[in-house]
């Protein structure tokens, strides 16, 4: 089962570079939006990571850090980001193969890959809000944008 | 997930057609996207089809880091209409697009008969940038993950942008 609001984020460190990791717990203090997603190098006009790679800014207006995540080797990753033109980090969830995935609800077995679900942790490391969609289909940034709507007026009204 | 246009067609738009038509077909496109450039014929076709029964409004989604040129032209095409020429300049950018480059929109303006030294100075308006950004940022909010996106009336057209789905999704709002 995926993850649901109000659950704690599960802790986890990947590769996010051949030599580098970044740790959940460091980024506290700042929203998170993790995109788990089946694989590198998907076609390019619907795809879901350069349309997050054009909208950093909008993240980052609502002190957001957004990361990817798919089972492919920090070495694919690196030359995807790059052939993309990515200015986010692209974690490797790839060993032991999918292990944050199947801990956040969201490792597809059959296929091997992350299925493609969206998760936004709020500054306190709660999870706020996730959505899983259908393999095939780019969930576009819409559901994103609101969740981080929601915290920016929960905080706001504190 | 339904998704609305939001906000709905208004003043800041560039709308093509009778104002008045029963159906309205929103398309967020990015000027070097093959794809836009494919569904491009598909519309004038419907267009000439559904003529005064259609309108047609064109809102800016260039997705910069993957095409070079998508920021540009969308400032061409915005900056053209200063001069009227904005659907001149849109369509000759889509019936051009594989010859895009930095210099080429001034060569098209030429070509459509702006001022190309107006065209010149305008295109390095600020307000330009702004205008294009708002355009992607509302069409994130609406739920454009990608382009084309088009919404009929409103509502988000999720189906696929041949000639014949778009017509029977066009079609079912004329009675």
């Amino acid at each position: 089962m995926m993850l649901e609001k109000g659950t704690k984020a599960p802790e986890f460190a990947l590769y996010a570079t051949p030599d580098q990791k970044v740790k959940l717990g460091d980024l506290k203090g700042k929203n998170v939006i993790l995109a788990f997603y089946p694989a590198d190098w998907s076609p390019v006009c619907s795809d879901q990571m350069s349309l997050y790679n054009e909208i950093l800014h909008m993240f980052d207006q609502y002190n957001a850090i957004l990361l990817g995540i798919s089972v492919d080797s920090k070495w694919c990753h690196m030359a995807f980001a790059q052939e993309r033109k990515f200015h986010f980090n692209l974690l490797s969830d790839f060993e032991p193969k999918g292990a944050v995935a199947k801990q956040y609800g969201v490792y597809n077995e059959e296929e091997g890959e992350c299925e493609r679900a969206l998760f936004v942790i709020d500054k306190e490391g709660v999870i706020a809000w996730s959505y899983q969609s259908p393999m095939a289909i780019n969930p576009g940034a819409d559901g994103i944008i609101g969740a981080l709507e929601n915290l920016q007026q929960v905080s706001t009204s504190k | 997930m339904t998704h609305q246009l939001t906000p709905p067609v208004g003043k800041g738009d560039h709308i093509q057609g009778n104002p008045n038509a029963p159906v309205e077909l929103v398309e967020y496109g990015d000027y070097q996207c093959p794809y836009c450039g494919a569904a491009y014929p598909i519309i004038k076709k419907l267009q000439a089809e559904f003529d005064d029964q259609l309108k047609f409004v064109f809102r800016n989604f260039p997705l910069s880091n993957a095409h070079e040129f998508a920021v540009i032209a969308a400032m061409a095409a915005e900056t053209a209409a200063k001069q009227n020429g904005f659907w001149a300049m849109h369509d000759i950018i889509y019936e051009n697009q594989s010859r895009l480059s930095r210099d080429v929109f001034f060569e098209f303006a030429d070509e459509i008969g702006l001022d190309v030294e107006a065209f010149e100075r305008d295109l390095h308006n600020p307000s330009l940038g702004k205008k294009i950004e708002a355009d992607f940022e509302n069409g994130v909010r609406s739920g454009v993950n990608g382009t084309p996106t088009f919404f009929i009336n409103g509502t988000i057209y999720r189906g696929e942008y041949d000639y014949d789905s778009l017509y029977q999704a066009i079609a079912q709002h004329i009675k």
